[in-house]
């Protein structure tokens, strides 16, 4: 029987393994046992098929289902969750799903951007993003009292999108040369972080620790970033 | 649960607090519509979002929900038994609506206010080019997701009319601040029809704001201070 590709059931996902953003898809996929096809793109150098597929953002990730591509990684957790109904990573109560979907929004479009500045500024410029970034942390920070994962046992959407706080800042703050997010400030945060790490599937789907901090310095050194 | 007291706080003016409006019209759902009064903010705003301080939050049955896109979700979920669904039913075109949602809240909206404070011949042809690639965007947008019916969500209004169509009022402000047709027939036909259904639903017709009272209050809002 010929192939037809087009029309099959097949899960492709176009990431780049050191990417926050990449690797939350991997997540819900892996959670939820759908087999993919991970195709490397390197960002550098888009693909034609990456221009293809995302001509709006031209961005990583972008998922193939059903030979229909879906950006933005928010987007494509929520499709994820509305196609394959086991393991549900948002809660089924409507004023918890809101909520849910409004720490994602404030991880992706304030936490993200101050961590950001922190590495990329110096001086007074920096600790003021490092300010604002703890200032935002603080509502996670009381989010975590009394549960295991902002999911509650199980992790959920805002598990998932604050992998970027657990694997990308907290991770190479040796590297920025300033702990952004102490323990003694943030007990639940670092509580959290640990129980992330014992979790098998996050354990398969972040990047390993080491290749990912040389990456990062190689980068940081390609923006003449100083590293520690 | 749909039991318990609705409550919105907003003002008349916002393009976000319109969204939730919208969505409460659509369902039927009764609310009491608490305004803030432009310049200050209320004790129990700030109580009510203490992350964001910001308009619109939904009290129901005085648990907070906010941000405009999730406050119209939460309806729809919410009152899931009542009037049409927001969202599409298939898992593909839901993504589509909060693909573009999202996009006209990140780029399209940006560009708009661009608009609004070029300042110079170049910078205005440069905004203005940004702004009319997202218009043909959305065009074809519309067409893919309307699949023939009036609205981007089919044959009623949902998630993603609400989401662009919240912005109409200030666009014909700005048009005729600038004297420049942002949204052209000519250009992008389709948007144009479905910006006339949506403007004339009776869902939209009691929250959208009068756009020569618009007007008012945007040169209020945008009056230079005297040197």
């Amino acid at each position: 029987m010929a192939e037809r590709s087009e029309d099959s059931e097949e899960v492709k996902l176009l990431g780049m393994w050191a990417s926050p953003f990449s690797r939350r898809i991997e997540i819900a996929l892996t959670l939820k046992g759908v087999p993919y096809e991970f195709s490397e793109q390197d960002i550098t150098n888009k693909s034609d098929l990456l221009l293809r597929l995302n001509p709006v953002y031209k961005m990583i990730p972008v998922l193939v289902h059903n030979g229909k591509p879906i950006s933005e990684s928010l987007v494509i957790l929520e499709y994820i969750d509305d196609t394959w109904r086991n393991n549900p990573i948002l809660p089924q109560d409507p004023s918890e799903r809101a909520m849910a979907r409004f720490w994602a929004k404030l991880i992706d479009q304030q936490i993200c951007v101050a961590a950001m500045k922190v590495a990329g500024t110096i001086g007074e410029e920096r600790d003021a993003a490092v300010e604002e970034t703890r200032n935002l942390l603080m509502f996670l920070e009381k989010e975590l009292v009394g549960k295991d994962f902002f999911g509650g046992q199980s992790l959920g959407l805002v598990d998932i999108v604050a992998t970027l706080v657990a694997f990308w800042l907290i991770r190479t703050e040796d590297l920025l040369g300033v702990k952004v997010v102490p323990v003694e400030k943030f007990p639940e945060i670092h509580r959290w972080v640990k129980n992330l790490s014992g979790n098998d599937v996050i354990k398969k789907c972040i990047p390993p620790e080491d290749e990912h901090l040389e990456y990062i310095r190689a980068r940081m050194d390609k923006l003449n970033i100083k590293s520690a | 649960m749909a039991s318990g007291e609705v409550k919105l706080i907003g003002a008349w003016a916002s393009p976000f607090v319109m969204r939730p409006r919208v969505a409460l019209n659509l369902k039927s759902v009764p609310y009491e519509f608490l305004q803030e009064t432009f310049g200050s903010k209320s004790e129990l705003l700030l109580k009510s979002n203490p992350v964001h301080k910001k308009i619109p939050v939904l009290l129901h049955a005085d648990k907070p929900v906010c941000e405009s896109n999730i406050i119209v979700e939460y309806i729809d979920e919410t009152w899931s038994s009542s009037g049409p669904s927001l969202l599409p039913s298939l898992p593909y075109d839901r993504a589509m609506a909060r693909f573009w949602a999202a996009y006209i809240d990140e780029k399209w909206f940006v560009a708009l206010r661009n608009f609004l404070k070029a300042e110079g011949e170049e910078e205005k042809k440069a905004v203005i080019a940004e702004f009319e690639e997202g218009n043909a965007l959305l065009e074809k947008a519309f067409i893919d997701c309307s699949k023939g019916k009036p609205f981007f969500n089919g044959d009623h209004i949902g998630y993603l009319d609400i989401s662009l169509g919240s912005f109409l009022a200030w666009l014909r402000v700005t048009e005729l601040a600038a004297s420049y047709k942002l949204l052209d027939e000519a250009k992008t036909p389709s948007l144009c029809k479905w910006a006339d259904h949506f403007c004339n639903d009776p869902a939209v017709k009691p929250v959208m704001p009068e756009t020569a009272k618009l007007a008012e209050f945007a040169k209020k809002i945008f009056a230079k201070p005297q040197a």
